[in-house]
This record gives C-alpha cells, sequence and structure tokens, in this order.
C-alpha cells in the first residue's frame, strides 16, 4: 500500500487498482476500495484509497487535486480588486469570510481604516456566513449517517440565509459583498428586521435539529468514540477550528486575536476534551448559538456613519458624486483601468473561518496587481488528519470521519 | 329489525367472500380438463397483479410521505397529486438502457433479479390476505414462509458477486452477515405465537384470534408476550428487508447501492420491486402472526370485508416503516451485529418462556390480572436488566464540556 502521494500514482498506474479483482494477489486478505472522487459522502470531489481487510480499514490515503482550479496563480494576473470575486471560489461555503480574510490583509498593507459600520456590517456578515456553512455540515454529516430528514430541515434555515445574501449582494453564493476599503453597498431597507427575524427563531431550530438527533440512541452510537483525535496530534498536523476544540485546545482568532472589530463582542468559545466525532458534532451547534449570539450583538449595536474607508484612490467613488464632481470621475476611471498601488510589502492576515484558521498571504511589489497571494485553507491542514482518524475503524466511520471535519475540496485544491 | 339484521349481515357475509365464490363459480363453469389452470390461475394472477400494484402505490406515498415529513412536496407534476408517477417510473426503467459490466459473470448477473422476485412472490402462497383467501392450504405454512424468506439471501448474494464490483460485494457480505442475524429472532419471535396456537398453519393462527371477548379481539398482540413478539418480530423484519434503520447492504452514503449497484434498467427495478414484496409479504405475516391477520379491530366492524382490513392494516404497516426511514440514522455493522446477538435473541428466548407460562397459568377470574402481571414482569426485567447491561458495556459517561472565557 502506498504510503505518500508519488507512491500512490505509481500504484494506481501498475498495481491492483487497474486489475480486476479475481486476477489480484489471492495471498493478500485485503481490498483495495476506491471511494471517490465520484462519491456520495467525499463532500465533492475527495478521492480516499483505502486498504480494507473485510470491513476494517487498515490504511487510508487521500488523493486531491480534482477540482484544482489554479486561484492562487490566477491572483497574479488581476488589480487587487478583481482578486475579490475569485476568493468567493476559494471556500465556497463561508465566501464572505474569504472576502474578509483577503480584504484586510490588503487593507493591512494599505494602512486603511475601515469605519466602525462597515466593521460591524463585516462581522455580522461573517457570522451568518458561519451559519449558513454549519447548517450545510449538519445536514450533509447527518445525510452521511443515514439521516435524511435532518437535512431539508438545515436547508430551509439555509434558504432564508441565501436569501439575505442575495437581498444584500445579489447573488446568493459568490456574494463578493466585502471590498478592499469597506463593503459593496449599504444594505436595503428591509434587511435588517429579517436579520432580526431569522435570528430570533434561529435558536429554536437549532433546538429541533438537536432534537433529532442528540437524543436518537443511534446517532450517539454512531458518532461517540469515533474517529479520535489528541490535541498533540491536532497541533502536530496543523487542524484549526471547531477540530481542534473539539480535542481540546481552546483556540479561537476571533477572540485570541481579533481582527475586524471582534474584540467588541462577548461570546463564548466551547471546547471539548475528547477530540471524536461526538465532540465536533457538539462543538459546531454551539458554535451555531455563540454565531446567533454575536450577529444579535452586532444588529443591537450597529454603528451609524459611512460603510467604506475615505481613500479615493481605493474606494470606488458615490455614483451620484460622479455625475456631478471631476475629481470622483477621474478616480473611478483610474481605479477601474488601471487599479489602484499598494505599497511592497508581504502581509499574513488570518481569520477564523467556519473551519478553522483562513489565512491569507499576500505580497506586494508596488503595482496594482499582487505579486503572489497564497491562502492557508483550514480543510486543507484538517484532512491531513484524516488517516490518524479513520485507521483501525470500520468503513462507515470514514464516512462519519469525513462528515465531521467537514472540508471544502475547493478550498484544499484551490 | 331482526330481518334486516339479518339481511345486513347475510351481505356483508356476500361481499366478504364475494373472491371466494367468483372463483368458485368460474371453476365449476369451465369444462374439466381445464379446470386444473383455471383454479390456478385464479390464485396466481390475482396475487402478480394485486401486489406489485401495491408496490407502485407504496412507490408514490413512500416519495410523498418522505417529502412531507421532510418539509417538501413530493413528486406532483404527473396525473393527479403525482399518483401516476410509478407509470411513468416503469416507462423509464423499461427503456433505459440496461448495462452489464464487461467482468461480470453474465449468466448469474442475469439470474439474480429473477430469482429475487420468484421467491418475493413465492412467500405469499401461504398468507392469508381474508377469509378463505388463501393460495396454498399448508399445514405448515409458516415454514414454507421462512423457508421461502432465506432463499432471498441467495439472490442478493448472486447479485454481489456476479456483478464484480467490490461495492457490491461488499453490500452483499452485510446483506448476507444481516440476513443471516435477523432470521434467528424472527423466527424465534414467531415461535411464541406457534406454541399458543398449536399450529403452523396461517389461516389456523389468524381463526384463533378472531374469537372476541365483547366487542374486544383476542389478537395476540394484546398479550403481553405477543407485544414484545411483534416489536421483535417487526424488528427484525426490518432489518431481514433492508430498511432503515437498518439498510447497511444499501448504505448509499457508504457503499453507494450494495449488491444491485450494477445493475440498471429494468433489473434494477426487479430489485426495488422484490424489495418491497419482501416488505409487504413480512409485514402482512407479522399482521397474520399478532394483529388478527384479516379479523375485524372490534366484533361489530366485521361488517366490512375482511381483505379491506387485511390491506388496511397492511397499509399501516408501510407508514410506519415510511415514517422511521424519515426519522432514523444508520445503524453501523458491529452495532447491528451487537443488537442482533445481545439483544434481539435473548428478549426472543425470554418472550418464549413467557409464551409458555401464559399458556399454563390458569384462567381463573382472579388470574387472569395475576397472569398479566406475572407475564409482564418477565419481559420487563430482563428488558431493563439487558439494556443496563449493554449501555454499561458501551461505556458511555456523561460528558462535561466547558466554555472558555469569555472574550
Amino acid at each position: 500500500m502506498p504510503r505518500s502521494m508519488p507512491e500512490l500514482a505509481e500504484f494506481v498506474a501498475t498495481e491492483r487498482l487497474v486489475k480486476p479483482s479475481h486476477e489480484q494477489d489471492s495471498q493478500s486478505h485485503t481490498m483495495v476500495l476506491n471511494m471517490g472522487p465520484q462519491h456520495p459522502s467525499t463532500h465533492g470531489v475527495l478521492r480516499v484509497v483505502v486498504e480494507i481487510d473485510g470491513e476494517t480499514v487498515v490504511k487510508l490515503v487521500t488523493d486531491i487535486g480534482y477540482l484544482h482550479t489554479g486561484i492562487e496563480k490566477n491572483c497574479e494576473a488581476k488589480f487587487y480588486q478583481q482578486v475579490v470575486p475569485m476568493t468567493d471560489r476559494i471556500d465556497y461555503l463561508c465566501p464572505m469570510t474569504n472576502n474578509l480574510a483577503y480584504c484586510l490583509a490588503v487593507e493591512k498593507l494599505l494602512q486603511l481604516e475601515i469605519p466602525p459600520r462597515g466593521q460591524w456590517m463585516r462581522v455580522l456578515m461573517n457570522e451568518l456566513t458561519r451559519l449558513q456553512s454549519h447548517l450545510v455540515w449538519l445536514g450533509t454529516h447527518a445525510m452521511d449517517i443515514g439521516a435524511l430528514t435532518v437535512f431539508l430541515y438545515c436547508f430551509r434555515e439555509r434558504e432564508e440565509l441565501l436569501r439575505l445574501f442575495e437581498a444584500i449582494a445579489g447573488q446568493r453564493m459568490m456574494t463578493s459583498y466585502f471590498r478592499v476599503g469597506g463593503l459593496a453597498l449599504e444594505p436595503p431597507l428591509d434587511f435588517f428586521p429579517r436579520v432580526r427575524a431569522l435570528l430570533k427563531r434561529m435558536p429554536e431550530k437549532i433546538d429541533e435539529y438537536q432534537n433529532l438527533l442528540t437524543g436518537n440512541p443511534i446517532w450517539v452510537n454512531r458518532l461517540k468514540g469515533v474517529g479520535h483525535l489528541t490535541a498533540e496530534q491536532a497541533i502536530a498536523l496543523g487542524v484549526t477550528g471547531p477540530p481542534l476544540r473539539a480535542s481540546g485546545v481552546d483556540w479561537d482568532l476571533r477572540r485570541d486575536m481579533p481582527y475586524s472589530g471582534y474584540e467588541n463582542f462577548q461570546f463564548r468559545v466551547p471546547t471539548s476534551t475528547d477530540g471524536d466525532v461526538w465532540a465536533r458534532y457538539w462543538v459546531r451547534l454551539e458554535e451555531m448559538r455563540e454565531s446567533v449570539k454575536i450577529a444579535t450583538q452586532a444588529l443591537d449595536g450597529m454603528p451609524e456613519g459611512p460603510i467604506q474607508a475615505d481613500a479615493p484612490k481605493v474606494v470606488l467613488p458615490d455614483r451620484e458624486k460622479m455625475k456631478t464632481e471631476m475629481e470622483a470621475l477621474i478616480y473611478h476611471f483610474k481605479i477601474v483601468t488601471e487599479g489602484f498601488t499598494v505599497p511592497a510589502g508581504e502581509v499574513y492576515q488570518a481569520v477564523e473561518s467556519p473551519r478553522g484558521e483562513m489565512g491569507y498571504y499576500v505580497v506586494s511589489d508596488g503595482t496594482a496587481k499582487p505579486y503572489r497571494v497564497h491562502m492557508r485553507n483550514p480543510s486543507f491542514a484538517t484532512l491531513q488528519a484524516l488517516p490518524a482518524m479513520c485507521e483501525g475503524r470500520l468503513l462507515a466511520d470514514v464516512v462519519a470521519v469525513i462528515g465531521s471535519i467537514d472540508i471544502v475540496l475547493g478550498e484544499i485544491d484551490r | 329489525m331482526n330481518g334486516y339484521f339479518a339481511m345486513a349481515t347475510g351481505l356483508a357475509e356476500r361481499v366478504d367472500q364475494i373472491f371466494v365464490t367468483f372463483d368458485h363459480w368460474a371453476v365449476t363453469n369451465t369444462p374439466e380438463p381445464l379446470r386444473w389452470l383455471v383454479s390456478i390461475l385464479l390464485i396466481v394472477v390475482p396475487i402478480l397483479a394485486v401486489f406489485p400494484g401495491l408496490f407502485a402505490l407504496t412507490t408514490v406515498l413512500e416519495r410523498k410521505g418522505l417529502g412531507r415529513i421532510q418539509n417538501r412536496y413530493g413528486p406532483n407534476r404527473v396525473g393527479p397529486y403525482g399518483l401516476l408517477q410509478p407509470i411513468a417510473d416503469a416507462v423509464k426503467s423499461l427503456t433505459k438502457e440496461d448495462v452489464v459490466p464487461r467482468t461480470a459473470d453474465g449468466v448469474v448477473h442475469y439470474l439474480a433479479p429473477l430469482v429475487i422476485v420468484s421467491t418475493a412472490f413465492l412467500a405469499y402462497a401461504v398468507l392469508p390476505v381474508g377469509r378463505n383467501m388463501i393460495a396454498v392450504h399448508l399445514d405448515a405454512g409458516l415454514l414454507f414462509f421462512f423457508a421461502i424468506g432465506s432463499a432471498t439471501e441467495l439472490a442478493v448474494f448472486m447479485a454481489g458477486w456476479s456483478s464484480r464490483n467490490k461495492y457490491s460485494l461488499l453490500g452483499a457480505m452485510r446483506a448476507i452477515a444481516q440476513m443471516i442475524s435477523y432470521e434467528v429472532p424472527l423466527i424465534l419471535s414467531s415461535i411464541a405465537v406457534i406454541m399458543i396456537a398449536g399450529t403452523l398453519s396461517p389461516e389456523k393462527i389468524v381463526l384463533e384470534q378472531a374469537q372476541y371477548t365483547g366487542i374486544f379481539p383476542h389478537w395476540y398482540v394484546f398479550t403481553p408476550w405477543g407485544f414484545a413478539g411483534f416489536l421483535l418480530f417487526m424488528t427484525a423484519a426490518a432489518a431481514e428487508t433492508n430498511r432503515s434503520p437498518f439498510d447497511l447492504p444499501e448504505g448509499e452514503s457508504e457503499i453507494i447501492a450494495g449488491y444491485f449497484v450494477e445493475y440498471s434498467g429494468f433489473k434494477f427495478a426487479l430489485f426495488f420491486l422484490a424489495e418491497y414484496l419482501e416488505i409487504f409479504a413480512v409485514s402482512g405475516l407479522g399482521i397474520t402472526l399478532f394483529l388478527g391477520g384479516w379479523s375485524a379491530p372490534l366484533s361489530f366492524l366485521a361488517v366490512i370485508p375482511s381483505w379491506i382490513w387485511f390491506f388496511a392494516k397492511l397499509l399501516v404497516m408501510i407508514g410506519v416503516f415510511i415514517w422511521v426511514r424519515g426519522t432514523m440514522p444508520r445503524l453501523r455493522m458491529d452495532q447491528l451485529m451487537n443488537f442482533a446477538w445481545k439483544f434481539m435473541l435473548p428478549m426472543a428466548l425470554i418472550d418464549m418462556v413467557c409464551a409458555g407460562v401464559w399458556r399454563f397459568l390458569p384462567g381463573g377470574a382472579l388470574w387472569v390480572v395475576l397472569r398479566w402481571l406475572i407475564c409482564a414482569a418477565i419481559i420487563v426485567v430482563p428488558y431493563v436488566a439487558l439494556a443496563r447491561g449493554l449501555e454499561q458495556g458501551r461505556k458511555i459517561e456523561q460528558r462535561v464540556y466547558r466554555y472558555a472565557e469569555e472574550g
């Protein structure tokens, strides 16, 4: 059985995977099973090659790259503001978190100060995105375990969230709502009441999902004690986010390295020392409740004022001003045709995405296009921990574990 | 007044026996040399028509029922309320390309769906669907039913093995392990009924239950051993027919579709049909053994024909299966096996003991209550002890979670 990616490639080309099962070595007791890239529970196009003895997993190798889009390289050919829509497509379940990480990184280079309303709106939208992402996770995780109904219940609330995104940005998923220097638009008039109504409903709905799952002995038995990951293992493998907190490491960037005004919000960070699938389930459910609280605080204390920084060379001017002021028209023309230059330097900005530490490393050479944009994606690191969690367990547990680490292949392959 | 009553019961009797009467009339009115053929056809054709028809209805009911449970509509485009959906499905599966994998064992691959459907149909031979309405009068009908039921395992393994697909092989292995394990509690829980009724004939078991005290029937489900036996039987039946939460052989999130992953077109439809036929058959047997078969739930409701009662009960059972599917997650293989051998089997054995005690306790006025209490205790005490013991074995301790300091 191969141990690394080059070995796997050779193995696939020459060895057992291409031979029909009856021509394989009859002495071996194990069977190589290929899960994916087209498999219902690998959450996209992940390929997992498992060596199984009966139903017990002896060895597990992941194979990624089926969704490679070359976004990192593409970023080098775009103006700074043109990169924003590409970040949406990295982790398509939390587009605004990606937007935020990128914008914060570029703003750090530009030394821009975002006005309070812009910051609070960013926090609000980020927490709604987290809710949305966790709803998808809960639904698909439950469906992998066989509870079909929860999936559609989760998508009922997600639908309302997506409608809110559409109302605010014109797009349901690829929002590109955050821009370098602030936000794209003021939210529409009925936006805040709709968010408030949804947030009021949300705790009750989370209770509903819990009623369907937490008390169910089958669900409990499928999750408890499965896919253990110790704190040391988690840190060594670079695991971040809910899986890390479920392994007992109390680390949340929103609290420990605050950005975009998170230091103004009161919230708790749920942790657990068990490190199994159940702990990850529980940690994420509690995070959803905390997200509701943060979003409610953001709504209650939403300051008045501009949503964009006062930086005419970076932020597109108001449409009305463009029609009346010469200056605004010139700035608009210049930003759109030749972009804005960013002082030379490099910066790393990390935010807490629903999946963990989402970091953007931006290098500028002083021109209008980034010299290099690299993303540090949580799923990529978390996926490394999959063999450690699955080996020695049953095939059905692999599905439960993949569901519990909540990977998005878009951000793994980039 | 009495005259009207007699007329009404006479009419009810006639409606009840309408199919039996027609059968007699048709056979006696055919020429002697053809009688054997007509009498066989009159038994086989209704079974071949009614139960696949019920299957078509159930696919719609299931999809619509699941849809309602899951906050969506379900099929509603084809015909009124989507009722013609099964016809569209049938046309689709008939016209689809039938793909057979290159490395598959052609003959076995071809035979497997035929074997599974024919064994599924054979089980209906001994199922009484109404008063005097049974295809074959077998004294050892139950034995025949279980023997035929086991034959489906063969077809499942034929399908899984001949496809030369690792997923279908895994599915077949799971299916065999599961079906063999759950056949034991299935048969053991019906032994209690056989002990009390003293017969292996499904007809006579129903007749035993079709008596009334006042207006209440003597269904076995209303006794402690019968109630426990019914629950055990239906749980084992769900596992035997691969229904949720025991749908591991098909577990679409793990092994995609299990043993019939390499079947397409009409062969796939045959597997689907066979699966539902098995559900109806085993639910029908559950009704026969514990729910009084075709007998009415209250004595004065006997004016409604017996076959209506049978199918009404069957629809309720199907509804419960759909409901469970909409609610439950899936078990894991080892948990499934543990449940069969560590819980279902001991409970089925205890249930047999309970039925024996019930049979030999005297039936005096005082004893009616006492007998009930004793038998209930025989079931409940081991149940609680067993459940406790298994929980401890699994070591699920109460966990403590903490929140980091407020930020």
